[in-house]
């Protein structure tokens, strides 16, 4: 009897302890983290898209990196190569107007006037001398995103770390690192860029990339710094350091996920930045030449066909719009997820129904 | 402008709701309350409990998720939907704020005569030089030294207590007929704190105005108000005067207030364990003077001279000292946050005035410091569970699931729950984050805890069930402690001995009978005297003999 009664009670304390367990479970941070960024729905949406058009770029027209015996070479499924003129098709898409090479593509169902849904042989078009313009734009925005990840991995890094050292230890360290940022900043960014281009550009874009990354990282170091000098101050720093840790652990398991919202924030507007840099510097002359392509050399050479053939401006635009979109709000996504004080702002429409419920008499 | 017997504020039917994700939370619930001219009213409550909602609800100054309903009225004019033109002719003229922190109240980047200047030349058609003599009638008014100077300081240049003064000089630059006061003298010190309510209330008497006075600290309410009001959830717990409130008080919740607010020599004398007699010093300073390091052109300061103080083995030691004493500084340095210029401060019989890198972590297993400010004190990026681990986790004591055990363990000690280990601080409340704070102080179990102002934000009945708290666990595990604050009734309730700082110098120490009965030095004594006690009828007869004695 004392037996079964025994076990009933370890049975249950069992069960209590598991249902308890289970509440209590400890989530690390980073857990909490991406629990909390799969619940912002803009940023997942946006994370979505960013895949999907990285993955249709990448595998449409397949990977070629390297020269000569380095050169990794994946094919794509697309048919059509950047440097394949194909006069018929150009003709065959010619629109109503008799502009050549306008788009195949038709997303209008036939209930709205439109032809169906149909792809066609050149659904982006073809661009004056009758290339095929899918091709092209996603060669192009193979090109601008690897120059976005490129210079931004740098820059983060860089920046974060420079920033990092400089705001935690201070004094000579701090001096030092700073006036080094100084000399970087005051030189124009246009300028650098023109002469890493004009020295880097035909080498391809990867190592143009990277010089661009080697020079995109002080405006964030200094907004890393400034954090880092407010939260060294704070009372959570030396009770870390009373807990014991070293000072890499207090910069970046306790500093460092404190001053994350400005890293993401900075560090999003520098991979936008990047693009748009690339864009710029392509569209100069500086950075991709041809035959390669990349989206800021397309709207660049095909400026001048706007009026007829627009569609050589949108295509581009519109890749280099949505990435930039995209990365922007997966960087509010992230400052929404690693911030814990984040809350929901009251919406119009939550405020519109409390003023209808105010006006109840009370 | 009124008639004599006309309340200068007459709130009826009063009742404040905030809209939060989908609801209605009211803040306020059906008060009624009037102030006469030339009285006091005090709100007395907890945080949280409404009272500055009221506050700023009388003046239509919430944010935009609020909504009002009930009468307020100001000399019999109708505020609760009134124009904004007429509200805003109202504010600052016939109603005036002093807020809590002076500091952040006060606009940094301009000097105060030119902010008073500005309330005086917005209500009235006043010339800039005749507004600046005015504004320095003020200025001398609230006593702050040197009025023509005092006009051109910025708020940074005034000590805390000069900045409230202003304050309270901006806010009756227009003669109002109302003064709300909403926590005025919680930031300061006792004996600033002190100086403060005695302008508060000569300017009530000088200027017959109405004040609304809003407070948690009983000793202020004692001190100043005719009428008192408790709060507690948004809903009135009892309205009388202030004889009624302290004397006969009718609700449990108002008795219980009462009790919790610590009163000087209440608490019967605590010995020392008799077998934790005669053990060698936990902490030993011996002639320590600390000093901040000149940086650029401001010279080195130092902030600590010539202190010595002994700690013994479960033995609780209260450090008392107004602000900028230096007591901080000596709590910091006594773990080894801060180096020493001269004298030696020994640990656990370790000498750490010089420390290493090896000699700071092998301390470190000794010693605990709770922070001040628990909203800054935990990393606001790291659940609980893993603060309080992480002494636990960095000494190597323990891991995994023996990690998990050990901080469920902590926080069943001081008594929260253990579904609290997932969340962030600012999940918490103030009582709990410094609950949280000592559970991670105590995770290795040291022999030394420093516990620095550990309940200066608290609300009193929190601050009870702290310092109850921290008593338990002391009997238990018999640390030593050095218990820093500002409180002089705190300490009276918790420690053993007590030291007395001014200057950067220790002024006095000894058992806490003899410091708190029998003070020899009148530096002690003054702190002492201006501690306001929960009794309107003592704090009157401490009062006057304060002021005799100047």
């Amino acid at each position: 009897m004392d037996e079964i009664k025994k076990s009933t009670i370890s049975t249950s304390d069992k069960n209590e302890t598991g249902i308890e367990s289970k509440e209590t479970e400890g989530l690390s941070q980073r857990q909490i983290i991406v629990k909390r960024f799969i619940k912002h729905k803009a940023a997942m949406a946006s994370l979505v898209t960013l895949i999907a058009i990285i993955v249709i770029v990448y595998t449409s027209l397949g990977v070629n990196i390297g020269t000569g015996r380095f050169k990794i070479s994946i094919p794509g499924w697309w048919p059509y190569k950047i440097d394949q003129i194909d006069p018929e098709g150009a003709l065959a898409s010619s629109c109503n107007g008799g502009v050549t090479g306008c788009p195949t593509l038709d997303l209008a169902p036939p209930f709205l006037d439109g032809d169906g849904i149909r792809f066609g042989g050149h659904p982006f078009g073809t661009d004056i001398i009758g290339i095929d313009y899918f091709a092209l734009v996603m060669r192009g925005a193979q090109q601008s995103i690897m120059v976005m990840l490129i210079v931004g991995t740098l820059g983060i890094l860089i920046g974060t770390i420079v920033g990092a050292i400089a705001g935690f230890f201070g004094g000579i360290v701090d001096a030092v690192l700073m006036r080094v940022t100084d000399m970087f900043l005051v030189t124009p960014t246009i300028v650098i860029g023109a002469v890493i281009g004009f020295r880097f550009g035909n080498l391809g874009v990867a190592p143009l990339a990277i010089m661009l990354g080697l020079f995109a990282w002080m405006g964030l170091a200094r907004f890393v710094r400034t954090e880092f000098l407010t939260l060294r101050e704070r009372e959570f720093v030396d009770a870390a350091r009373v807990a014991g840790a070293s000072d890499r652990r207090i910069i970046f398991k306790h500093i460092l996920p404190n001053a994350i919202g400005i890293i993401v924030v900075v560090g999003t507007l520098l991979l936008s930045g990047a693009i748009l840099a690339e864009t710029a510097l392509s569209y100069l002359g500086f950075g991709v030449r041809a035959p390669d392509v990349s989206l800021g050399l397309l709207i660049s050479q095909y400026q001048g066909s706007f009026g007829i053939s627009p569609w050589l401006f949108w295509w581009p635009g519109t890749l280099i719009i949505s990435i930039a979109l995209c990365v922007n709000f997966i960087g509010d996504g992230l400052r929404d997820a690693f911030d814990p004080r984040q809350r929901r702002h009251i919406s119009m429409k939550e405020r519109r129904k409390a003023r209808e419920l105010s006006e109840v008499p009370s | 402008m009124s008639t004599t017997n006309q309340p200068v504020l007459q709130v009826s039917k009063f009742n404040i709701d905030f809209w939060v994700e989908g609801v209605w939370y009211p803040a306020a619930i059906d008060m009624n309350f009037d102030v006469q001219a030339g009285k006091v009213l005090a709100i007395v409550g907890e945080s949280g409990s409404g009272k500055t909602s009221i506050a700023m609800g009388l003046m239509d100054l919430l944010a935009s998720n609020a909504r009002v309903s009930g009468s307020v009225k100001v000399n019999g004019v109708e505020m609760v939907g009134a124009k904004k033109s007429l509200l805003r002719k109202t504010r600052g003229a016939d109603v005036a704020y002093i807020f809590q922190e002076p500091m952040t109240a006060l606009n940094p980047l301009y000097t105060i005569g030119f902010q008073i200047v500005e309330t005086l030349r917005t209500h009235y058609d006043m010339g800039p030089q005749e507004a600046k003599t005015r504004a320095i009638e003020l200025i001398s008014m609230v006593e702050i030294p040197n009025p023509e100077a005092s006009f051109n300081k910025y708020p940074h240049q005034l000590s805390g207590g000069q900045r409230q003064r202003a304050m309270i000089a901006q806010s009756l630059a227009c003669d109002p007929g109302l003064l709300v006061a909403d926590e005025p003298t919680t930031a300061l010190d006792v004996t600033v704190q002190a100086e403060i309510l005695d302008l508060i209330r000569n300017l009530r008497d000088k200027l017959n105005s109405a004040i609304l006075l809003i407070t948690h600290d009983m000793g202020v309410v004692a001190d100043l108000a005719d009428h008192i009001l408790v709060m507690k959830d948004g809903l009135t717990v009892e309205y009388g005067t202030s004889d009624q409130i302290f004397n006969h008080p009718q609700r449990p919740y108002t008795k219980e207030l009462l009790a919790a607010v610590p009163k000087l020599g209440s608490v019967a004398v605590r010995e020392l364990r008799p077998e934790l007699v005669g053990l060698p010093p936990v902490l030993k300073l011996q002639n320590v003077s600390i000093e901040y390091p000149k940086k650029g052109r401001v010279p080195a300061f130092r902030a600590v001279t010539d202190f010595s103080l002994e700690i013994f083995p479960g033995e609780i030691v209260g450090l008392v000292g107004e602000s900028g004493s230096g007591k901080t500084t000596v709590g910091r340095a006594a773990i080894g946050l801060l180096p020493t210029v001269e004298g030696k401060i020994e640990i656990v019989g370790r000498d750490i005035t010089k420390p290493t890198a090896q000699e700071l972590r092998e301390i470190r297993r000794f010693t605990g410091i709770v922070f001040q400010d628990p909203g800054s004190s935990l990393n606001p990026r790291l659940p609980i569970g893993e603060s309080i681990g992480e002494p636990l986790l960095l000494s190597g004591d323990a891991k995994g699931a023996e990690l998990n055990r050990r901080v469920e363990d902590l926080l069943d000690s001081v008594e929260l729950p253990r579904s609290y280990r997932n969340r962030y601080p600012h999940e918490l409340s103030g009582g709990q984050r410094q609950r949280v704070g000592i559970a991670r102080a105590l995770a290795l179990t040291p022999s030394l805890l420093i516990a620095d102002e550990p309940t200066s934000a608290l609300d009193v009945s929190v601050q009870a069930r702290f310092l109850d708290l921290l008593q338990n666990l002391q009997d238990k595990l018999k640390f030593a402690c050095l218990f820093i604050t500002h409180d002089l009734a705190v300490v009276d309730i918790l420690s053993h001995r007590i030291a007395v700082m001014q200057d950067g110098r220790l002024v006095e120490v000894g058992t806490r009978d003899q410091i708190l009965k029998n003070p020899r030095e009148e530096y002690t004594k003054r702190l002492i005297g201006a501690v306001p006690v929960p009794d309107p009828e003592a704090q009157r007869i401490r009062r006057e003999a304060r002021l005799a004695s100047k």
